[in-house]
């Protein structure tokens, strides 16, 4: 009982108790979370996996406006049930360069991982305008006014630049590029030769059918990219995850 | 404060502070709580040792028992896929032109499919497969590129209009909108919903037989051998009212099916061919 009535002292302190309970969860939360920046096999080495194209990234921080994150997860988790309808489980390479990542915690939605290429463009189209549209059963809300909102994408090369100081790996090139590749993304007729060098597989298109570039425009150039960089005939899986 | 005493009915100590009159009896906690509070140390560290957890250098200890996430999903998947390989080789070996509707295969097939096609389908053709504006309806006969189980299979196979397969099912009406004048088109759109009984002297019959008759018929009955809409039955994929229709013939349309054989297994794909076929409108 001698230990125990050490523990008394701790119990009638009301600042020792505070001092030391924060001990204890400093070093579960070192020993849980600092491994993470050492292992080498956190993030496993992926072929394909590239930042975000400046449409994109503008499509992303609209998603994450809308808080499309609330319905709608991206993590496909390794169980069978969840492979077999959303396809391959999602790897830690995958939202490398998310900040912050929007895996999601809630499937009122369903799972956008690996969305891309899914749908054409213009279901995506009309089902952001009118849900109901194309899936009658569907809850989710209209996104109609996001063909009004006109974007110019004089900024976004600030916002790249601000990811490459989290430490998205833009270069200098693409960030000098950032406006002419984010207009030239939405719009087929352009010289997007250079653009798709920059940022492979990239989506093509004027997904909104309107002359200007809209919301709409980076919203479903983000969603067509989902999911389909990693090159999955190159991945190996390590087996010791 | 009181010194702690014993307490003279319980036999217990006291805490040694009182108020009020009221004071706080020293219980320890019950054996068996202590007890089971210690095996849950024990086996949290047994635990340790059966399953990945200790970060080292450059991984985790991977655990005597060997699990991975990763490793289980496959063995699942593995496994499932083992208890029907008999009847995915049947399935995949199957003459689709000559499917007994009456074999359990069939049955197969259509319960395999119809899995499939909520995952895969249901978003563009309705979980019911009613079909929404610009998506056709599969319940019904009226087949833009064909209706026999083949046929559904290569559409499913190859897709529509897309850019990925090079044998997609493939044709491109011309926007109406750079040759016609806009009265010419107005005529159209009042022939063209009365084809089924028409009156073949009006303006518009004349404009239909230079224009559309060699894709969508004399009779506006259709050609599927370019997915030309029949245009003389009450069907309309994009609407028949006269905004639509002008909007149609003005602009054309390009509705887009991806190539499901790029993404889905042989047997899912002859699944979900079989499973459309046999909701109602299959030949």
């Amino acid at each position: 009982m001698a230990l125990l009535d050490k523990h008394a002292i701790l119990e009638r302190s009301p600042t020792l108790l505070l001092a030391f309970s924060l001990t204890v969860v400093t070093i579960g939360g070192i020993v849980e979370i600092a491994p993470l920046f050492w292992l080498e096999n956190t993030i496993e080495e992926v072929e394909g996996m590239r930042p975000y194209s400046p449409l994109e990234l503008a499509g992303r921080d609209i998603y994450i406006r809308e808080g499309c994150y609330t319905c709608h997860s991206q993590m496909i988790r390794p169980m069978r049930d969840e492979v077999e309808r959303y396809g391959h489980y999602s790897l830690a390479a995958e939202s490398m360069y998310d900040h912050p990542f929007q895996w999601g915690s809630k499937r009122t939605g369903p799972d956008l991982a690996r969305v891309g290429g899914r749908y054409s463009d213009d279901w995506h189209l009309v089902h952001l305008i009118d849900p109901q549209s194309v899936v009658p059963e569907s809850i989710m809300p209209s996104y109609a006014f996001l063909m009004n909102a006109k974007l110019d994408g004089d900024r976004i090369g600030d916002l790249m630049a601000t990811h490459r100081f989290v430490g998205v790996p833009y270069t200098d090139a693409q960030i000098e590029n950032a406006s002419v590749d984010f207009r030239v993304q939405a719009d087929p007729d352009a010289d997007w030769d250079d653009m798709l060098e920059r940022y492979p597989n990239a989506v093509v298109g004027n997904f909104d059918g309107q002359p200007e570039l809209t919301e709409m425009d980076a919203l479903i150039a983000y969603l067509q990219m989902m999911g389909t960089l990693v090159d999955f005939s190159t991945f190996v899986p390590d087996d010791s995850r | 404060m009181d010194e702690p005493r014993i307490d003279q009915l319980t036999g217990r100590p006291t805490m040694g502070h009182e108020f009020d009159g009221i004071e706080e009896l020293n219980t320890p906690m019950p054996r068996w709580w202590l007890w089971t509070f210690y095996l849950t140390i024990i086996w949290g560290i047994g635990y340790t040792i059966a399953y990945p957890a200790w970060p080292m250098v450059s991984g985790a200890t991977a655990g005597l028992l060997g699990y991975s996430t990763r490793g289980e999903v496959i063995a699942d998947i593995a496994d499932h896929e083992a208890s029907n390989a008999a009847l995915v080789t049947e399935l995949n070996a199957a003459d689709l032109a000559a499917f007994d509707p009456q074999s359990d295969l069939h049955r197969y097939a259509v319960a395999r499919g119809a899995s499939v096609f909520r995952a895969q389908c249901s978003q563009c053709h309705g979980s019911g497969a009613a079909g929404a504006v610009g998506y056709p309806n599969l319940l019904d006969n009226d087949w833009l590129w064909g209706g026999t189980l083949e046929e559904v299979a290569y559409s499913v196979r190859h897709g529509i209009r897309n850019e990925t397969d090079g044998d997609a099912r493939y044709s491109q009406m011309p926007a109406f909108g750079d040759m016609l004048e806009s009265s010419e088109i107005e005529a159209l759109v009042a022939f063209v919903p009365t084809l089924a009984d028409a009156d073949w002297d009006s303006a518009g019959a004349v404009l239909y037989a230079d224009n559309c008759a060699s894709c969508h018929g004399e009779r506006g009955l259709g050609d599927r051998s370019m997915g030309a809409p029949n245009l003389a039955d009450a069907i309309w994929l994009y609407g028949g009212d006269s905004a639509s229709l002008t909007e149609t013939i003005s602009n054309a349309r390009f509705g887009v099916m991806p190539a499901w054989g790029q993404r889905l297994s042989e047997e899912d794909v002859r699944a979900v061919s079989t499973y459309v076929h046999s909701l109602g409108g299959g030949e």
